[in-house]
């Protein structure tokens, strides 16, 4: 009799985190479907799957190195500037479509996926160009079409009353929060459905961070927001649901409130309380 | 600066203001249906309980979602502590207004006992307590809190006077044993409606000066010590 033969590869392991239950009121916009992400060799992230629900805001939570980084990169395929970074298993789909289709025009991608950066980063413009660079670069020239833009971003972002009066003064003269803020009115000035955050209080100080997790609550009325965070209160505060990462594995992925009161999984009551991480 | 998850703390706040006026209108209704003899008030006044639970369990809800989400520190902290705690309080006298109730509609059928004394003179009291100590919840007067601490022992002093009174009744006419016993009950209940009246009194000194004069002297005093930290026990 003949010994089994081992199959020649690894059965995929099960997903460890459950999958959230999903509110009828919002449907999946991003499905993150069984992902695995490599920087070249080194495999950052294990059998990813979650759906991300349209006009809500979902934080990614986990000790650095979790991959929470990488999972948002791959949201607007910021990851493809990364030489040997690639999605090695898995779909990621937006709106139904596979976003790493080779069909897909990445540029499109990103006017519908906007990105705000850990450190703001304005153009070294004024104000008003920073907030049009994205449409003048689209062709868009008609100066009352970019002032209506630039006066509906800037009040989307609650800067305007702030800055109206200087909007042709540089960018790179304004505060730390306003900076950022002006970063978040650039991103929805070209209309995106979905804006990434990947650590956008950082480097910001209490006042300007409440500003910006205002304004994080005020946007999702229209846009689906993602936000990568290491400060929990932060997620606790601005976000519907949260996921939590560890070693480039999905851990946990519920409601916010079930997840900082009782989550389901050990690894995230600990990385939660602050006993790890 | 305002900021988008203060109206929870409003609502929060509210939604106590409001239990704590449905705990006063279930005593001062059962405290109607026992002198009325009124039997289908004492029902409405049993079924209403259930509400004011309701409230209790809402109000839990509310505070555990705000300290997990929202991280209240300072004043914000105390009225989240001191919310859980009130409600309780109010949930509790809910129950003994119920209790009132029950024992109303118990006697309601029996021969009237005319042995109510001071009865409504301690709902009475025991309901200004009540309603001065939740002034201070949107107020924030410690003083006023102090005069609410300082009202219990009248309404102590009221229950011992009608148990005395009511043993040696019982005494004289054991056949009244029965209705007297109810009569101490109620009696008792109104004294521990002013007992979560002090406490509920005791919690509005902590929210608003962060002194927690419980199992002390303080509440006695006229002046309170300065604020901020806690007497030594």
């Amino acid at each position: 009799m003949t010994e089994p033969v081992a199959p020649s590869v690894a059965p995929r392991p099960v997903a460890v985190a459950p999958a959230a239950p999903v509110s009828p009121a919002n449907r999946a916009i991003i499905e993150i479907d069984d992902v695995d992400f490599n920087y070249g060799a080194s495999r950052a992230l294990h059998d990813i799957t979650l759906n991300i629900q349209e006009r809500q805001v979902t934080a990614f939570i986990g000790p650095s190195g979790c991959g929470k980084s990488t999972l948002l990169r791959c949201l607007n395929r910021m990851n493809d500037l990364i030489d040997g970074a690639h999605v090695s298993a898995g779909q990621i789909r937006i709106d139904g479509v596979n976003i790493n289709d080779p069909r897909v025009d990445v540029i499109e991608l990103r006017k519908r996926v906007g990105m705000v950066f850990q450190k703001s980063n304005p153009f070294p413009k004024s104000i008003y160009e920073n907030i049009t660079y994205g449409l003048r670069i689209q062709g868009q020239k008609n100066k009352s079409r970019l002032d209506e833009v630039v006066e509906r971003s800037l009040r989307g972002a609650a800067l305007w009353d702030e800055v109206k009066d200087r909007l042709h003064e540089s960018a790179l003269g304004m505060s730390g929060g306003q900076q950022q803020r002006l970063c978040i009115a650039r991103a929805i000035a070209v209309e995106p459905e979905i804006i990434l955050m990947d650590e956008p209080c950082s480097a910001l100080d209490p006042i300007a961070t409440a500003k910006v997790e205002e304004l994080i609550h005020g946007l999702k009325k229209q846009y689906t927001i993602v936000i990568v965070t290491h400060n929990m209160q932060q997620a606790a505060r601005c976000s519907d649901r949260t996921a939590f990462f560890y070693l480039g594995k999905l851990i946990e992925y519920a409601d916010t409130r079930t997840i900082f009161m009782n989550p389901a999984n050990p690894q995230t009551e600990a990385y939660v309380s602050g006993r790890f991480g | 600066m305002k900021r988008f998850f203060d109206a929870e703390l409003e609502a929060f706040r509210s939604h106590i203001l409001q239990m704590g006026e449905r705990a006063m209108d279930q005593t001062r209704l059962a405290m109607k249906a026992l002198l009325e003899a009124d039997i289908a008030l004492a029902d409405k006044v049993i079924a209403a309980d259930d509400e004011i639970d309701k409230l209790e369990v809402q109000i839990d809800d509310e505070a555990i979602r705000y300290m997990t989400l929202r991280g209240p520190v300072a004043s914000e902290l105390r009225l989240i502590v001191v919310g859980m705690k009130a409600s309780h309080d109010l949930e509790r006298v809910g129950d003994e207004a119920t209790g009132i109730a029950r024992r109303s509609r118990k006697l309601a059928i029996e021969p009237p006992l005319e042995l109510y004394g001071d009865l409504p003179r301690m709902s009475k009291i025991a309901l200004e307590m009540l309603r001065d100590a939740l002034d201070c919840f949107v107020q924030e007067d410690e003083q006023k809190a102090l005069s609410v601490i300082r009202r219990d022992p009248e309404v102590d002093n009221l229950n011992r006077a009608l148990y005395r009174r009511l043993t040696s009744y019982m005494i004289e006419k054991p056949d009244t044993i029965a209705r007297a016993l109810e009569l101490m009950f109620i009696s008792k209940s109104l004294e521990r409606i002013a007992d979560h009246a002090t406490n509920i009194a005791e919690e509005m000194v902590f929210l608003s000066k962060g002194l927690d004069i419980r199992h002390s002297d303080i509440g006695k005093q006229d002046i309170l010590p300065t604020s901020g930290s806690n007497p030594p026990v």
